[in-house]
């Protein structure tokens, strides 16, 4: 047990549009099963880290219900388990996270009561399989103060809005800069870091005695020349969901059977909460195609390119194309879905019609439903 | 001090060996149903949501898988400080050890069990029916009656009413009188092998009859109990219940819930089943897919088409082949361009190309007509079928096999062909 590890899950995001006004970012589902945070807890529990923090803040609900139970990652441990940790009142301090390191400066004791020496911080906002025990060998050959994880993006990708890193040949990080105007690299930070325990309990410390509360401006950026830090490159599967477009891309990857084998398929497995749902059901007039269909569904209608999360009801005559219709919607018939993105628990009457037009139109439906 | 109102005794030992090769590998409480489930899932998770959270689950024919999907009880949260589910194989003692004779046997072997959490009520299931049943309403029903002895009946057809053990009883539900199997039945409700015993009486008349040889609760426990003059109530239950104890019956049982509304309801909220989830992905139906009237299990992927049938996790069903009325169970993988109709093919199994299964007439099975018929074809667990091979009905294939099994690149309907015969492992 060489390292713990801190998961980053306070953020919000303004371009998830409405799909933020319910949950955190690090609860979205995900794949039609997760939620985002699986892949940064199942990396965890896969890399033998035992004793894991999730900071959250904003929006909290659907992420605590999803961590009621640690068990489904493994961490229901005597030794270590899972801390989730949201902004407390206390003696010494009043406020929410001001930012990520003040979320760390806030929970320093979990740093302080542990005896591991390293420390893995990610965010549970990010869809990617690493094992951080090879990242960690790494930090150490390097001897390197920090170490960033990060991925070369393709030339078209527009990178403005990750943090752009610069290295020289031996991988050490000369320059920094946080969503520029104008990127002069296509190297972005993942926003995974190791770090030594005690050199990170200093630098928080040092941070808030000037009142500065960002991991990445205030750490990783402040202290670029005067502490070795260094880029550990992946060319894996990444994906970080920051915007809706990202949401739906993330989603519809995994209709390509190479992401499913990689994240489904290959050792090791992605956890995540169990439901008990029965399988999914397709009656007669069912018509899927090149979907994703989650237990509990019952499938009454044509669904084309898209992914149907758990427990939705597709009714009768109703044609979805590519769309993604979350946890426990329910579609009355003859219903015409394109483009969307249709918010979990809604229910979209008989007979209606949603179509993104120029983009991804996200649906929140709260029409009566009744149960019999 | 440990005090349970009530707990579970559930018999998972029996083989079902009219499974045929379903059971070869794995007590039949252990066989896939329904897609993600096992049929101990239904017991367990009735007991659960009923409120009995002690059971202790005897095994002791092929306990692996059993032990293995149990656990110590996640799924169902029968992960518990005080109780939870405990799994209880035959021990050595020091003087009489013995497997489990009967039923009764088996119970009376682990009366220490019981005692430990100070009961009044024990509850005997079987782990081989699929049903849905609230075991407190039949202890509210016990105490309300004042009885030593519940037995749980379900109304039949008369004309099946011979097939079963019968219960009559007076207008009080009183039961004074049972027969086993008659050729006459003076009743219809048969006995569902579900009883709740009051603890003093369960181990006075296990203790009384414990040399008796094959100690048994419908031969022995249940007539003992009677003659000694204990009330003895018929609990009658109108729900769905299925004894899956044949190939055919385990078939139509399946068939039954891909009905639109089926009698049998897995979608209900209240009263969940829980099963050991392995696998999680959403399925995936590809572009050259076609699913009707299915169910089908969490990472599956399915690029041929699918009528009528029940489909486990993590099953390939490839492009170009076409599967009717059947059962597929978890992981096994279909190649391309097949053909299957009417099959139950268990865990894990590999099928070839182009291979046709179900065709033809049918002809009686030649080794065990009384398991394989109703032209099912019955594929045990890890079988590997070669390309381009003709199957027939009433077809047991069970094993590792080649091209040369197959002359002519067939198999006719009624053959068996089991290369894996017992305790070559």
């Amino acid at each position: 047990m060489r390292a713990i590890g801190i998961i980053l899950a306070g953020g919000n995001s303004y371009r998830m549009k409405e799909l933020s006004s319910k949950r955190a970012v690090c609860a979205m589902p995900i794949a039609g099963s997760y939620r985002s945070i699986d892949f940064a807890l199942s990396n965890l529990t896969n890399s033998s880290i035992q004793k894991v923090a999730v900071l959250t803040q904003y929006n909290a609900g659907s992420l605590n219900e999803h961590l009621s139970s640690s068990k489904w990652w493994n961490f229901g441990r005597k030794q270590g388990g899972l801390f989730v940790s949201t902004p407390a009142v206390t003696a010494e301090n009043n406020s929410w996270y001001r930012g990520t390191a003040d979320a760390i400066a806030q929970n320093l004791s979990f740093l302080k009561n542990s005896h591991e020496p390293y420390v893995v911080i990610t965010s549970g906002d990010c869809v990617y399989k690493i094992d951080y025990n090879k990242v960690l060998e790494y930090h150490i050959e390097k001897k390197a103060d920090i170490t960033v994880v990060c991925k070369d993006m393709p030339a078209d990708v527009n990178v403005d809005r990750f943090g752009i890193i610069k290295m020289n040949e031996e991988c050490r990080i000369e320059e920094f800069e946080e969503k520029p105007v104008v990127a002069r690299s296509n190297t972005i930070s993942c926003g995974i870091y190791v770090i030594r325990r005690r050199q990170l309990i200093e630098m928080i410390e040092k941070s808030k005695e000037e009142d500065r509360y960002d991991f990445v401006k205030d750490i990783l950026i402040r202290y670029r020349n005067l502490k070795r830090i260094y880029g550990y490159k992946i060319d894996s599967y990444w994906r970080n969901i920051a915007t809706v477009e990202d949401y739906f891309e993330t989603n519809m990857d995994f209709l390509k059977k190479e992401n499913r084998d990689y994240f489904f398929k290959e050792y090791p497995d992605i956890y995540s909460k169990v439901d008990d749902l029965p399988p999914a059901k397709y009656n007669y007039g069912s018509q899927v195609r090149n979907s994703l269909i989650s237990s509990g569904c019952i499938i009454n209608g044509v669904v084309e390119n898209s992914v149907i999360f758990k427990k939705a009801y597709v009714g009768n005559n109703c044609t979805i194309k590519n769309s993604i219709i979350l946890n426990d919607v329910y579609i009355g018939d003859n219903t015409y879905i394109e483009n969307c993105i249709v918010e979990s628990h809604g229910t979209i009457r008989a007979n209606s019609n949603h179509v993104g037009e120029d983009g991804i139109r996200i649906v929140v439906e709260r029409s009566d439903r009744y149960i019999i | 001090m440990i005090k349970k109102e009530m707990i579970a005794m559930l018999l998972a030992g029996g083989q079902g060996s009219r499974l045929g090769v379903l059971t070869s590998k794995m007590a039949k409480p252990a066989v896939s149903f329904g897609g993600k489930y096992r049929i101990i899932d239904f017991p367990l998770s009735n007991c659960i949501n009923s409120g009995v959270d002690t059971v202790g689950v005897l095994t002791q024919y092929q306990p692996l898988r059993l032990n293995s999907h149990i656990g110590i009880g996640i799924p169902w949260d029968l992960d518990r400080n005080i109780g939870g589910v405990s799994v209880l194989p035959p021990y050595e003692k020091i003087a009489k050890t013995d497997w489990y004779t009967g039923t009764a046997n088996a119970i009376f072997q682990n009366i220490d069990y019981m005692e430990s959490f100070n009961p009044e009520y024990v509850l005997i299931l079987s782990g081989d029916h699929i049903y849905k049943m609230d075991y407190e309403v039949m202890l509210d029903f016990h105490k309300e009656k004042g009885a030593d002895v519940t037995i749980a009946v379900m109304p039949v057809p008369m004309e099946e009413a011979k097939r079963f053990g019968i219960m009559i009883t007076d207008e009080d539900r009183r039961i004074t009188d049972f027969e086993e199997k008659p050729e006459n039945p003076r009743s219809n409700l048969a006995s569902m092998g579900i009883y709740i015993f009051n603890w003093s009486t369960l181990k006075e008349a296990l203790l009384t009859n414990q040399d008796q040889s094959g100690l048994d609760f419908g031969k022995h426990i249940i007539p003992y109990c009677h003659d000694k003059g204990c009330p003895l109530y018929a609990y009658e239950f109108n729900g769905y219940w299925k004894d899956v104890g044949t190939l055919q019956s385990f078939w139509e049982a399946n068939m039954e819930l891909i009905d639109i509304v089926p009698e049998f309801n897995l979608y209900e909220e209240y009263w969940k089943i829980y099963t050991k989830a392995e696998i999680l992905p959403p399925q995936y139906i590809a572009d050259t897919g076609f699913v009707e009237k299915s169910i089908i299990g969490e990472g599956s992927n399915i690029y041929g088409q699918v009528f009528n049938s029940v489909i486990g996790c993590g099953v390939t069903i490839g492009k170009d082949t076409v599967i009717r009325d059947s059962i597929i169970m978890n992981q096994t993988e279909i190649g391309l361009g097949c053909e299957i109709n009417k099959a139950v093919v268990a865990e894990a199994t590999i099928i070839g190309d182009a291979v046709k299964i179900g065709m033809g007439d049918e002809v009686e099975n030649e080794t065990d007509p009384h398991i394989y018929n109703h032209g099912l074809v019955c594929i045990g667990e890890k079988t590997t079928i070669p390309s381009g091979v003709t199957i027939g009905k009433n077809v047991c294939i069970f094993g590792d096999t080649v091209e040369a099994d197959y002359p002519g690149n067939e198999l006719s309907s009624g053959r068996t062909l089991n290369k894996n015969k017992a305790g070559d492992e």
